[in-house]
C-alpha cells in the first residue's frame, strides 16, 4: 500500500541505521524488511534484558543512581524553596514564581552547556575535575529538575496552606508546626511530584550527554546508551535499553497513579 | 493581735501546677468603634459592644450583616480598619488568641482521620494519650468514626467534630459560628448540652445562629446585628419580648430585613 511505504520511507530516513539489516533484492519491499528487522531487533532485546546482560545492568544500574542522586538533591533544594516562597511574601515574589514555572521546561542541552562551560577546565569550578564524571551528570539533572520541583510543590503547599491557615491562626499553631502539618499532609502530592522529577530525569539525553561524555563504564547511561548504539548501528542493544526506559517510567507513572488516587479514596488529597 | 493565714489573692502555689503563670481573665469584652472595610465598602461599622464577663451570647442577624466577621475580628484573624478590641483590658495577641476557640461557619479540616484531627490540636495543648480525645469524640457522638478521613464526614459531622476540636483546646472563650446549622434535631441538642455545659464551667460562648428557636433556649443576652453594626443588645428575656429595633422586629416576624 502507498501509504504503508510512505511510512516506511519517512522510518528510513529518520533511521538509516535500520539499512543495514536490509537485503536489497527486487522481490523484498524494503518495508516488509524493516518489519522483520524490528521483530528481529525486539527479540533479541528481550533476550538481552532477560539474560541479565552485565553491560546492559551497568548502564541500567548507573541511569538509576544518576537520576535517584539528581532527584534526592532536588527535592531537598526544590522543596525547601518551594515552601519557602510559598509561605513567605517579599517583594519580587512574583517574578520568582515566574522564573520558577519557566525553568520547568528548561531545554537539556542548555543545562548541559552551562554546566559544562562551569565544569570545563577553564570555567569557575574547573578545578574541581568534575567534567565527565557521574557527579556532573547528577549536577546537570538536578538543575534540570529542581525548578519542576520547586515550582509545583510551591503551588500545592500554598493551595494546602491557604485552606488551613485561618484554622493555624486561630489554634495558634507554631509556624514550624504549621509547616510540618502541611508537609506531612500534602505527602500524596509531593511524592507524585517527585515521581514526575524523576522520570524527566532519567529520560533526558541532552545534558547528561554533554557533561557525561557517554563513556563506556564510566558515565554512559540509558538515554546516551541509545542514541549511540541507534547511531551504530545496534538496534538490539538501544531497544533493550529504549525496553528497560520504558518500563522504569511506566512503573514511576503507576506508582504516581496509584498513589494519587489512594490518596483520593483517602480523601486526603 | 494573732494573724490570720489568708491566702493572697492569685497565690497560687498551692493549685498543684507550679509556677503557674497569673490567668488573667478575659472578660469583660469591650469594642469601640470597630471599622472594617473590604472591596470599597464598611462591612463593620462604627460598632460597639460590651460583654459581661460570664454566659451565653447569642448573635442573630439577616445574612451578611457581618457576623462572621465580627467574630473573626473578636478572634484576631482580621485586623480592624478602626477601633479597639479589648479583652479583659488586654489587646488582641497570641497569648489572649490562643485562649480563644473559634468554631468557623466552614469547618475547616485537616486532612486526616477524625481522631488525628483531635490529636493534633491535643498535641498542641501539650496533651498526651488517646484518653481526652475518645472522650472528646464520644461527647459529640464520633467515636465509631474516629479512622474515617475527616474530610468524608457528612456536613452535620463535620460540624461536631470542629466542635470536639474547639473544646479541645479549652478555652476560656466560645466563638461559635452558626455550629448548628445543618445538624439534625438530635444532634443539635447534643451540641446545645454541650455549649450550655461548658457556659457552666465558665466558660464564655458567643453564639452566631439563625434559629430564633435556638437563641431562645440558650442566650443570656442577645445581639442583633444588622448592616455591620450592633442594631441592639439586650438580655434575652427583654429582647425577645419586645425587640426595641425595626429591623429586629422585621427579622423576627420573617420578613425580609434590607
Ligand atoms: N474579604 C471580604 N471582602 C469583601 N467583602 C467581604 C469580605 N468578607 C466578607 N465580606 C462581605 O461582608 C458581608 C458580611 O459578611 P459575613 O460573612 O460577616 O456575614 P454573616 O453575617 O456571617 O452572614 P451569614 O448569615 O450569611 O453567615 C457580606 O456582605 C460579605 O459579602
Ligand atoms: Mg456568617
Amino acid at each position: 500500500m502507498r501509504a504503508k511505504s510512505i511510512v516506511f520511507r519517512l522510518l528510513d530516513l529518520h533511521l538509516p541505521a535500520f539499512r543495514k539489516f536490509c537485503i536489497f533484492t527486487p522481490e523484498t519491499e524494503q518495508g516488509l524488511c524493516i518489519l522483520h528487522d524490528f521483530a528481529e531487533s525486539f527479540r533479541l532485546a528481550f533476550a538481552l534484558v532477560v539474560s541479565g546482560d552485565r553491560d546492559l545492568y551497568e548502564i541500567i544500574l548507573l541511569s538509576v543512581q544518576v537520576s535517584l542522586t539528581a532527584l534526592l538533591a532536588s527535592c531537598i533544594i526544590g522543596f525547601a524553596l518551594g515552601t519557602l516562597v510559598a509561605l513567605t511574601r517579599f517583594p519580587g515574589r512574583g517574578l520568582v514564581i515566574v522564573l520558577f514555572n519557566t525553568f520547568m521546561g528548561l531545554p537539556p542541552v542548555v543545562v548541559g552547556l552551562l554546566v559544562y562551560l562551569t565544569l570545563s577546565r577553564a570555567g569557575p569550578l574547573g578545578t574541581l575535575g568534575l567534567l565527565y564524571t557521574p557527579a556532573a551528570m547528577v549536577i546537570a539533572q538536578t538543575i534540570l529538575i529542581t525548578p519542576i520541583i520547586a515550582a509545583l510543590s510551591r503551588q500545592i503547599v500554598e493551595d494546602l496552606f491557604g485552606e488551613y491557615d485561618e484554622l493555624f491562626r486561630s489554634l495558634s499553631v507554631p509556624v514550624h508546626q504549621a509547616m510540618a502539618a502541611v508537609l506531612w499532609d500534602a505527602r500524596y502530592s509531593l511524592i507524585t511530584v517527585a515521581l514526575a522529577g524523576f522520570g524527566r530525569a532519567i529520560a533526558e539525553v541532552g545534558a547528561v550527554m554533554i557533561v557525561g561524555g557517554n563513556i563506556d563504564h564510566l558515565t554512559r547511561v540509558m538515554t546516551t546508551a541509545i542514541a549511540l548504539e541507534t547511531s551504530k548501528g545496534d538496534l538490539a542493544l538501544a531497544l533493550a535499553l529504549g525496553i528497560v526506559l520504558l518500563a522504569i517510567s511506566m512503573a514511576v507513572n503507576a506508582a504516581a497513579l496509584s498513589l494519587s488516587s489512594t490518596a483520593a479514596r483517602q480523601a486526603y488529597a | 493581735m494573732r494573724d490570720l493565714a489568708v491566702p493572697m489573692v492569685g497565690d497560687r502555689t498551692d493549685a498543684g501546677g507550679g509556677a503557674l503563670t497569673p490567668h488573667l481573665p478575659l472578660m469583660p469584652l469591650r469594642v469601640r468603634g470597630l471599622g472594617y472595610r473590604a472591596g470599597g465598602r464598611a462591612l463593620i461599622d462604627e460598632l460597639d459592644l460590651d460583654l459581661s464577663v460570664s454566659g451565653i451570647t447569642m448573635v442573630l442577624g439577616p445574612n451578611g450583616a457581618g457576623k462572621s466577621l465580627l467574630l473573626r475580628l473578636l478572634h484576631g484573624l482580621i485586623a480592624p480598619t478602626t477601633g479597639t478590641i479589648s479583652w479583659g483590658g488586654l489587646p488582641l495577641s497570641r497569648e489572649v488568641r490562643a485562649r480563644q476557640a473559634l468554631v468557623f461557619q466552614k469547618p475547616v479540616l485537616l486532612r486526616r482521620s477524625v481522631g488525628e484531627n483531635l490529636d493534633f490540636v491535643l498535641r498542641l495543648r501539650g496533651a498526651t494519650g488517646t484518653g481526652r480525645r475518645d472522650q472528646l469524640l464520644e461527647q459529640v457522638g464520633l467515636l465509631h468514626l474516629a479512622k474515617q478521613p475527616a474530610r468524608l464526614l457528612s456536613g452535620g459531622e463535620q460540624q461536631r467534630l470542629s466542635l470536639a476540636r474547639a473544646l479541645a483546646t479549652e478555652p476560656d472563650v466560645l466563638l461559635l459560628d452558626e455550629p448548628t446549622a445543618s445538624l439534625d434535631p438530635a444532634s443539635v441538642q447534643t451540641i446545645e448540652a454541650i455549649v450550655r455545659e461548658a457556659g457552666r464551667r465558665g466558660v464564655r460562648a458567643v453564639f452566631v445562629t439563625h434559629d430564633i428557636g435556638q437563641a431562645r433556649r440558650l442566650g443570656d443576652d442577645v445581639v442583633f446585628m444588622h448592616r455591620g453594626r450592633v442594631a441592639e443588645h439586650a438580655a434575652s428575656k427583654v429582647f425577645f419580648e419586645s425587640p426595641a429595633s425595626e429591623a429586629a422586629r422585621d427579622f423576627m416576624a420573617g420578613r425580609i430585613v434590607l
